[in-house]
């Protein structure tokens, strides 16, 4: 861990100037991923920005469109058992209670959650090549390690994948990201948010120097998959392991058909993995396993597997099929109870 | 022997346990020095070449820093190889920190540095440049495997595979049903709690007292002595709790030199406490072949047992276990032919995890009985039954003692094997295969020379010390028990002291021999104790005992007291005041062959076991719930069931991880392992844990040990992943041989 500066931001404001001025600084709240990542010098930051104390970044409101604006600062935990959550977008809920531990949740803030890191082997040693670490390098995970890997998305630069659960249900969510930066602040769609390895893999997402996330919101219009979603996640443990493959699963129903769906899959590819036409190809379709395989084939269309992660593909293929199964019928999978229904 | 006991028999809860949940118990990196200094160490980033360039200017130049030691300026030590071999360490030349510029493994300490805190030491780590001149490593056992040899040199205490009885090739040609496959366990870490760690306390002119995560105190003190040419009584090692061992503390680890190395240099008290990502630099389970070949009547009789094993072991060192052993034990056959041999591979050298060598052989074994039932149409357990083993046909002596068929019904009444349908992927529920497997566990059950001190003070309280550790298994409270039994006390009233090289001599903590062995010694010692307190009582003017013998008394409730006449007793302190002083002492030591022992090899000395195992997996998705096990244990006398059954759910536990979790990946052209947190490399986590239910059958031994204990630390392990692999098969119809049992391989199959 190299010696750095420190810096208590008292506004977001503050926090962005703290950032502008040091390209090497970076923002700590939960600090679960970034302390770990210093202690293998892997993140060397100049000055660690304390956003914790900036007021602005706490707390969950309404919008005044009828979403829900969770500031950058709140704990996970507290999303995950904020009755606004789950009773209007409890796919959220269910995501965050799929990843990491109780302890972990409790420290782990939503603007973090967004920034977390990758969990490649390579990215996490510094005495092996990768070109996310250190651009030139080369991908270590090319060639080598890569069960864990990428299936959709990847380049020939880098195969990591991003590790969020919450981030998956973001996606289906469609949630908006609000950013303050030195030019004021913006709004990113999701999707628009993280971004593919392609030849920056260094860059996990679109923020610009001195920007910082302030708060993520969630649409009105997500409500409408109150009734039927589903989080499934599968790892190599029941619990407290970082997805092979997760799906995030959300149907509005008429009747015994599709009137618009969401489908976001994790742990398969550079951000969470979404495709409009496999959603389009769900509407109006009848709730059954022959929908939803053509939807899962759409979505894994372009999935191409290495060494040791081929299996992911027909894995996520079948977990997609039973999401929808579990989301059409009300029936989401329980974060508690291992069983899968 | 125990008679009348109060304690041994009964389950207590542990001594030290408000010691260790209040914080009070102090690990090896816990101690401090007023003038402590920091050490961190830099480990070497390829497999296999040499140094070609260090250089610590940077590091050096941070403030703070005190010294970087590296293979260019780190002091003398010992010359010869045989200096640093310790008590339980295998043939070849065991691993020498900074020794020169040559890398035998990735993660290799490199240099250390010395820092006035341990940020600092850690920051100024990672400035330290080295360049290296690489050569070509070998890393992978599937490639190395094809270059294994029979270690020309033994390791002591470990028995070499049995000469070949009959023809097994041929007997297996003829035999009217055959199974033969190869069978493959994964590298595996031992992951204590605590990290290693040595707080080494620089006490002036010379002396150093050393707090090592260790097993075997005296077995560190010896290796830092003779390394270091100090006298035996220049270093004392104190540890007396260790978060763990599992066997990853037997040997002196690399740490062990370092901190001392640095002390000895600045004369000043060093810490050292390795990172989670460094415990992965050097001891582990070696990955293991196995091909095994049973040829059987169609009544599933054996008539043929081959079992070939290739472990990995290091360049330098030849680590043994017993892995194929097992296969010429635990069922009879007249052609049977073991033979075990090693490949060396770029890396650390393997060592003894958590009874070494017997759940990857075991594993082998029971999966190959399991296909061995199905080929034949046999009940697996009506199938060890039939080949039930009543003789030690490996070294032609009876068993001490075996209870391994009352195992057998106990177990498979307790789990409801009855009801089982041998049809494979017969028994569901909704979506999930269900899936019920067994398997038979053994494990060696020793006893080791053991010497225990027992002092009783004019207060009635009873002090009792001994060398060995108590690495979590409950060593402290068996002892207490026992000592308490023996001179009539409550247990508030016995304290017991461990993990200090300067008391009773003790072997490392390991083999699960630590009961039987500290045990032994500490009732030996309470004998002497009673008899001179007896003796005592008995001269005091007028004492009611005066015309008494020994075997008339009972010592109970603090007093001596007639056994006839409950009125005519001595009180304790009575009884240690007559002798003119204020405390009675006794020191013992016990062993095999000592206090009317029969000798080693009259004889052979198992424990048992057979684990029953319920698994459910989801049949399109494949992820898999270990539901139910039920373990049926046959050890001798259990002195405390509440921490022998610790100890099977712990051993149950670790057999759940090896058979779904535990995997060290290596990147083959780094030849680097690459997992090496615990977020990657994956243990069991409580959900994955469900229903584990121990049984302790009745098993009298009067030939192991004098107080009847055969030990359990490891036989809950052993079974346990062979059980789980022939659950899937039963649920799924796939046979899975290569271990951990992961989602990819379940959906392959």
């Amino acid at each position: 861990m190299n010696r750095f500066s420190y810096h208590r931001a008292s506004t977001v404001e503050d926090a962005i100037r703290a950032l502008s001025a040091e390209p090497a600084a970076r923002i700590i709240a939960g600090g679960t991923n970034l302390v770990d990542l210093m202690k293998y010098d892997v993140e060397t930051p100049s000055t660690l920005v304390d956003v914790t104390r900036i007021e602005a970044l706490k707390g969950i409101g309404e919008t005044r469109g009828g979403g829900l604006r969770i500031g950058a600062l709140v704990p996970n935990t507290t999303v995950a058992y904020d009755e606004r959550v789950t009773e209007r977008f409890p796919l959220l809920a269910s995501a965050i209670l799929a990843g990491a531990t109780p302890q972990l949740r409790n420290a782990a803030t939503t603007g973090g959650n967004l920034n977390q890191r990758t969990r490649c082997y390579y990215f996490n040693d510094k005495l092996t090549p990768c070109n996310k670490r250190e651009p030139g390098s080369g991908c270590s995970a090319i060639g080598g390690l890569n069960r864990i890997h990428a299936i959709l998305g990847a380049s020939e630069h880098c195969i990591a994948t991003h590790p969020s659960d919450m981030c998956v249900g973001l996606a289906a969510l469609a949630a908006e990201i609000h950013i303050a930066g030195p030019a004021g602040e913006r709004v990113i769609p999701f999707a628009d948010y993280h971004r593919l390895p392609g030849d920056a893999p260094e860059r996990d997402n679109t923020l610009q120097p001195g920007e910082m996330v302030v708060a993520v919101v969630l649409p009105e219009q997500a409500q409408a998959y109150a009734g039927h979603y589903s989080y499934l996640k599968l790892r190599d443990r029941l619990s407290y392991a970082f997805a092979l493959v997760s799906v995030a699963a959300a149907l509005e129903m008429e009747g015994g058909s599709i009137a618009s769906a969401r489908l976001a899959l994790g742990g398969v590819a550079h951000k969470p993995w979404r495709r409009a036409e496999a959603e389009a190809a769900l509407v109006g379709r009848p709730a059954d396993e022959a929908s939803f395989a053509v939807a899962a084939d759409l979505l894994l269309e372009d999935a191409l597997g290495h060494e040791h992660n081929a299996f992911k593909i027909d894995l996520a293929r079948r977990a997609v099929i039973r999401a929808l199964s579990q989301a059409a019928a009300g029936t989401p999978q329980s974060q508690t109870d291992k069983r899968i229904a | 022997m125990l008679k009348n006991d109060t304690h041994v028999g009964s389950p207590r809860s542990r001594v030290d346990g408000p010691a260790k949940v209040t914080g009070q118990a102090t690990y090896a990196a816990e101690f401090t020095a007023p003038d402590l200094a920091h050490a961190y160490v830099v480990g070497s980033g390829i497999a296999r070449g040499t140094i070609t360039a260090i250089d610590a200017t940077e590091a050096e130049a941070v403030p703070g820093v005190i010294k970087v030691f590296t293979h260019e300026n780190r002091p003398g030590t010992a010359w010869f190889s045989y200096k640093y071999q310790d008590m339980v360490g295998p043939p070849g030349d065991p691993f020498r920190p900074l020794a020169s510029d040559e890398i035998q493994f990735s993660d290799q300490p490199v240099a250390l540095v010395v820092a006035e805190s341990f940020d600092v030491a850690r920051h100024a780590a990672s400035l330290v440049r080295v360049c290296y001149e690489q050569q070509p490593h070998e890393t992978d056992l599937s490639r190395a495997r094809h270059d294994s040899y029979e270690p020309p040199r033994k390791r002591t205490g470990i028995a070499p595979p049995p000469k070949p009885r009959g023809d097994a090739v041929k007997a297996f040609g003829e035999a009217p049903v055959r199974v033969s496959a190869e069978y493959t366990i994964a590298t595996e870490h031992h992951n204590p709690m605590e990290p290693h760690a040595t707080t080494v306390i620089w006490d002036g002119g010379g002396k150093i007292t050393v707090h090592d995560k260790t097993q075997g105190v005296q077995n560190s003190q010896a290796y830092v002595a003779s390394v270091f040419g100090l006298s035996s009584d220049d270093v004392r090692v104190v540890s007396p709790y260790v978060g763990g061992g599992f066997g990853s503390g037997l040997r002196p680890q690399h740490q062990l030199f370092l901190a001392v190395m640095a002390s000895l240099a600045l004369e000043r008290s060093v810490r050292l406490e390795l990172t989670r990502q460094q415990m992965f630099s050097h001891v582990h389970r070696p990955e293991t072949i196995n091909v095994l070949s049973l040829g059987a009547d169609r009544d599933g009789k054996l008539r043929s047992i081959q079992h070939q094993a290739v472990a990995a072991t290091s360049r330098f060192e030849d680590h043994q276990e017993v892995v194929v052993n097992w296969s010429g034990l635990l069922y009879p056959a007249e052609n049977v032919d073991l033979r075990y041999e090693l490949a060396k591979l770029d890396t650390y050298s393997p060592g003894d995890m958590r009874a070494p060598g017997a759940p990857l052989g075991v594993f082998a074994l029971e999966s190959a009985m399991d296909e061995l039932a199905i080929a034949t149409g046999v009940d697996p357990v009506e199938l060890r039954l039939r080949n039930y083993a009543e003789r030690d046909e490996n070294d032609d002596v009876p068993f001490s003692s075996k209870e391994l068929r009352a195992c057998y019904r106990q177990g498979a009444e307790q789990f409801g094997w009855s009801r089982r349908n041998p049809k494979p992927g017969s028994m569901r529920e909704g979506r999930e295969l269900i899936g019920w497997g067994m398997a038979s566990g053994v494990w060696e059950a020793n006893m080791m020379k053991t010497s225990a001190r027992a002092v009783l003070g004019a207060d009635g309280r009873l002090a009792i010390s001994c060398a060995t550790s108590d690495i979590g298994t409950g060593t402290y409270t068996i002892l207490t028990q026992i000592a308490a039994d023996a001179l009539g006390l409550a247990m508030e009233d016995v304290t017991v002291e461990l993990g200090d090289s300067s008391l009773p001599t003790s072997p490392v903590q390991g083999g699960s021999w630590t009961a039987a062995s500290a045990g032994s010694a500490v009732m030996a010692a309470c004998q002497t104790l009673r008899e001179t307190l007896f003796k005592q009582a008995a001269k005091i003017d007028g004492s009611p005992l005066a015309d008494a013998a020994i075997d008339d008394v009972a010592f109970s409730d603090g007093r001596i007291v007639l056994r006839t006449d409950a009125a005519r007793s001595v009180l304790l302190a009575d009884a240690v005041g007559a002798g003119g002083h204020d405390k009675v002492e006794a020191e013992e030591a016990a062993g095999p062959g000592l206090i009317g022992m029969m000798l080693p090899k009259s004889h052979a000395s198992y424990t048992h076991a057979a684990v029953f195992v319920e698994v459910r997996i989801d049949e399109d998705l494949g992820v898999m719930r270990v539901t139910r096990v039920v373990n049926a244990v046959a050890a001798g006398r259990i002195l405390n069931p509440k921490t022998a059954r610790s100890q099977i759910i712990g051993g149950v536990v670790w057999g759940i991880g090896m058979a779904m979790h535990e995997e060290t990946l290596t990147d083959h052209r780094l030849g680097r392992m690459m997992n090496h947190s615990l977020s990657e490399y994956h243990v069991p986590a409580n959900a994955d844990i469900q229903d584990i239910e121990v049984i302790f059958v009745e098993e009298h031994d009067d030939k192991t040990s004098p107080i009847g204990v055969k030990g359990l630390g490891e036989i809950g392990i052993v079974g346990t992943a062979a059980a789980i692999a022939n659950a899937v098969h039963h649920a799924t119809g796939k046979r899975i041989r290569s271990l951990p049992i992961t989602i990819d391989k379940i959906l392959a199959g």
